[in-house]
């Protein structure tokens, strides 16, 4: 038995290995500077972000970026338990892609920091094409490392991180695509968050979570592409869908779906309106109010069942083409308006079940060289 | 033969036979590498979202951006 699944393996590469070889391509070489923008549930973000990518003899890509949130005010679960505070949150990142005929080797680091909280990532992926590059097969592995402190204590834990992904993407016709991927997530260590508190019968204990956590989520996303109907051959829009399953080990379910649709109004504008849906169960050690001591309690809103729906829209604006030494250059704007409605946890400023909205906004510049 | 080794040999089959005849011919993808086409057509504003949304909501991973660190709260 296994000497046939191994010949059957063989007969599997050697189909592989005579497939007709379509190079990949390395990603664009571009530049975005952008500026973020988020208030919701008493919370601002702001700060600015920065992405550059330069290939080098067309085999290797490399890209570094910068990230900036700087939060002010508080949000619910700070409003009801501590002080308003303000935060700064500085995030860098290196990566290289590595080319090799029909194969794309990469290989990351991040580095996230706050005055109480680190975190460091380094992830691996290579992607493979087949069928004449109709099909691109990928796996990813991350493994983070974070440390998680409390301002004005010597507290200090450690969290480790093992990601898994596994994806393919599938071109089907000319204008339509599918891509298919799992991802799991394996952690360990301190899990909860040392500001937060449960409540006990109405009065206020530390929260206690699982040491673990193992996640799996596995999306399915479609693109179609439309021809123009002035000008016959040309692509003018496509429309995206999206959907993801997530449960993990705490018992917590989600479903994720989106829709948008990209359309070029004419040479200058595309435009991207678009919509998401979320919604997820509680864990099993959430409550809003345990009425016995568990051994595990917790009290944080993103463990508690809620949806949200979020509507925005996206607009790019071209700004030349060839000049000061640049391929092209777009301005673009990105609104979206997001609703989150709790079914468990009560707001305890009103006695009602907690709901916010949220309005986040992008701008960015974008040049390609 | 069991069915596993039937299955491997049928999808051997397949990419031998796929090969010699890809189904969307190499002159009708120009729209396949156009922007619209693309899963994520800003990187930097995917990551962004991503991580708003990562912040937020207990589901995470198989995104089409990335998103990274705390900022919690």
């Amino acid at each position: 038995m296994q000497l046939t699944t191994r010949f059957g393996w063989l007969c599997l590469a050697l189909g592989c290995a005579v497939l007709p070889v379509r190079s990949a391509v390395l990603p664009d070489d571009r530049a975005d500077m952008m500026y973020h923008y988020y208030d919701g549930g008493g919370t601002k973000v702001t700060g600015p972000a920065l992405l550059v990518r330069k290939d080098f003899a067309e085999q290797v890509s490399m890209y570094a970026s910068a990230y900036t949130d700087t939060i002010s005010g508080a949000s619910i679960d700070v409003v009801t338990t501590a002080s308003p505070y303000k935060e700064k949150r500085d995030e860098r990142g290196l990566g290289i892609d590595y080319l090799h005929r029909n194969t794309l080797m990469g290989l990351s680091y991040t580095n996230s920091s706050e005055r109480d909280y680190t975190a460091n990532t380094v992830s691996a992926s290579v992607a493979h094409e087949v069928f004449d590059g109709l099909t691109t097969l990928s796996l990813g592995y991350v493994v983070g490392h974070d440390q998680v402190g409390k301002t004005g204590t010597a507290f200090q834990e450690d969290v480790n991180r093992y990601q898994y992904k596994l994806g393919v993407a599938q071109v089907f016709t000319k204008s339509f695509l599918m891509n298919l991927e799992y991802e799991g997530v394996l952690e360990e260590g301190y899990l909860n968050s040392p500001y937060r508190a449960a409540r006990l019968q109405g009065l206020l204990v530390p929260e206690r979570y699982p040491g673990t956590r193992d996640s799996h989520a596995v999306a399915l996303r479609a693109v179609k592409g439309f021809e123009s109907s002035t000008e016959p051959g040309q692509l003018v829009s496509s429309l995206h869908l999206g959907y993801r399953y997530f449960s993990d080990t705490w018992t917590i379910k989600a479903h994720t779906a989106e829709v948008s649709y990209e359309r070029r109004l004419n040479t200058r504008w595309l435009i991207e309106p678009r919509y998401r849906y979320y919604r997820q169960t509680a864990a099993s050690f959430y409550a809003d109010n345990f009425m016995t001591e568990m051994t595990y309690m917790a009290r944080d809103k993103e463990l508690s069942a809620f949806n949200s729906h979020s509507l925005g829209a996206k607009a790019a604006y071209s700004l030349f083409e060839q000049r000061l030494g640049l391929d092209r250059a777009t301005l673009n704007f990105s609104y979206d308006y997001a609703k989150f409605s709790y079914d468990n946890f009560t707001d305890t400023r009103s006695g009602k079940a907690y709901e916010f909205d949220a309005n986040i906004f992008q701008v960015f510049l974008s040049a390609w060289y | 033969m069991n069915a596993k080794f039937l299955v491997m040999l049928a999808l051997a089959a397949l990419s031998v036979g796929c090969s010699s005849q890809p189904w969307v011919m190499p002159y009708e993808r120009g729209w396949l590498a156009d922007p619209l086409m693309s899963l994520s057509r800003d990187p930097i504003s995917d990551n962004y979202l991503q991580h708003v949304h990562d912040v937020r909501e207990a589901a995470r991973g198989a995104s089409v951006g990335q998103g990274g660190g705390c900022g919690c709260n």
